[in-house]
């Protein structure tokens, strides 16, 4: 029969030489191996001093941003949390007094909003939902913990630190 | 006998026990560097500086872990095996000559705890009591697995203490002597006995891997196949013992063969040195090269486990029966034909 490919290769036990018996070329074949990669750069990077960078699409832990003038974008829609995938997003929503305009844009934002990082998927979908470009996924590696309740973070964690003027 | 003798002598076991227990130590830490610098990786470096507390935490490791006994072994063997394990490991150090004489007034100190006349067989006896060890913790555990891996050091040891044997018969035949000492000095300066039996030194460095178990000889303890060998059932710092037993006996066939074959303390120009810097600070120099020699050996050693893959059982006993036996005593009677004719003529 025909092959459909030349990739077929016979293979024949050929017994031994006597160099293959005793072992030893190729002993020192490998032992010169594995002393040329003793003296080779070593690819560990040391990771809490050390981060390795990360592509420009990464998507680590979620921010909620503000705009130019330094007030929360998030108007608490609620689209996000419909859209994420793993159910990972809580928020309640509260009307803002007219003394909280410098912090909040819109008349509407969210009192609590909760990321439960452990159930989080990064997929990013609640960054393409968000209609106010609220919130990106363009933080660093979210932290361990030990417990779970620690890993719900609120604003606390996830609002942007307001502008410095 | 003096009290100054027993003094010295007391001194001076005290201080090989702890070089070698310090050695055994930092060769654990040492072979995971090598491992990791074979491998493009950089190993331990978080415990202290590049992680050379790593052992001591290792130990603080073992020290703390739970003490499991299997409620069917024999447990006086059990507890036993561990200890004579590391016994017989520690005292194949009492008869190597770590340095020549110190002379100080006209005291004269030797570097050696004893020089017996038989010193090789000394060794070579001591050596091979280590498979009692593992052969009594693999039994007492009452595990097949251990059992396996006990049966295979035992009868691995076995095959190579022949060709061991034999090759040591030819290194006598050039030396004309058991006592280490004597073989050590006879190599003075450059004349080491690798140079008279280099056939010889390959067959004993190959029989000391299998030996000491390690790789590519270490079936006894292969994970894939027997979860550990002969210490399966063994946790705390009796598991701890055994691995620290395995790196004893290391430093022990380092310093032997480093002894035996590349002479010991013995380096060029050492009259000129010994000459120059006064007879305690020479033999001190000397007992430095020789240690200097059994780190490159126990670097062999690491290097070769990281880089041949282990031995199936019928090869290493087709290797050990086959080649190595025959060679061995091709090596005696050639040795033996060679010194006939050289001191005929």
């Amino acid at each position: 029969m025909e092959p459909l490919t030349n990739k077929k290769k016979v293979l024949v036990q050929k017994p031994l030489t006597f160099a293959e018996r005793i072992y030893l070329p190729a002993i020192t074949k490998g032992l010169g191996i594995t002393i040329s990669h003793f003296f080779k750069k070593e690819a560990t990077i040391r990771y809490p001093e050390v981060q390795r960078e990360m592509s420009i699409n990464w998507r680590g832990m979620h921010s909620l941003k503000r705009d130019e003038d330094g007030r929360e974008r998030c108007t608490a829609c609620g689209l996000c949390a419909l859209s994420c995938p793993a159910e990972a997003i809580t928020m309640i929503a509260a009307e803002r007094k007219p003394e909280e305009k410098e912090l909040y844009r819109e008349e509407k934002y969210a009192s609590v909003y909760e990321i439960n990082m452990l159930r989080c998927i990064f997929c990013g979908l609640c960054e393409e939902a968000c209609p106010k470009e609220a919130i990106y996924l363009d933080g660093p590696i979210v932290p361990s913990d030990y417990l779970r309740k620690d890993f719900i973070y609120g604003k606390d964690k996830l609002v942007e630190q307001p502008l410095v003027k | 006998m003096d009290i100054s003798f027993v003094i010295e002598k007391f001194v001076l076991v005290v201080i090989i026990f702890a070089i070698s227990l310090v050695i055994a130590m930092y060769s654990t830490y040492a072979e995971r560097k090598v491992a990791a610098f074979l491998q493009d990786r950089l190993g331990p470096d978080r415990a202290g500086p590049f992680g050379i507390f790593q052992p001591l935490a290792d130990g603080l490791k073992m020290l703390m872990k739970e003490e499991i006994v299997p409620s069917e072994s024999s447990k006086l063997l059990f507890m036993m095996a561990p200890g004579l394990a590391i016994f017989t490991a520690c005292i194949g150090t009492a008869v190597i000559p770590w340095g020549s004489d110190i002379h100080i007034g006209s005291r004269i100190i030797p570097l050696q705890v004893t020089d017996i006349n038989v010193g090789v067989l000394y060794i070579f006896g001591v050596v091979s009591l280590g498979v009692y060890g593992i052969m009594i913790g693999g039994w007492a555990s009452n595990n097949k697995y251990s059992l396996l891996g006990a049966i295979r050091a035992a009868s691995q040891n076995i095959s190579y203490e022949i060709a061991m044997g034999l090759s040591i018969i030819a290194l006598l035949l050039v030396t004309n002597s058991m006592s280490l000492k004597e073989i050590v000095e006879n190599q003075h300066g450059w004349h080491w006995n690798v140079l008279y039996q280099p056939l010889g030194f390959i067959l004993f460095i190959v029989c000391s891997f299998a030996e000491t178990n390690r790789a590519p000889f270490d079936l006894p303890e292969c994970e894939t196949e027997l979860i550990g060998g002969y210490h399966t059932e063994y946790s705390s710092m009796k598991l701890g013992f055994y691995l620290f037993a395995e790196y004893i006996n290391m430093f022990v066939s380092s310093a032997v063969m480093a002894t035996l074959y590349f002479g010991g303390y013995n380096y060029p120009g050492m009259d000129w040195v010994l000459l120059h810097v006064g007879p305690v600070i020479g033999p001190l120099i000397g007992t430095v090269v020789l240690f200097a020699k059994i780190f490159v050996f126990i670097f062999f050693f690491m290097w070769v486990r990281w880089t041949i893959p282990r031995f199936r059982y019928d090869q290493l006993m087709d290797l050990g029966w086959k080649v190595l036996i025959p060679l061995a005593i091709a090596n005696v009677i050639i040795t033996g034909i060679v010194i006939a004719i050289v001191e005929k003529f």
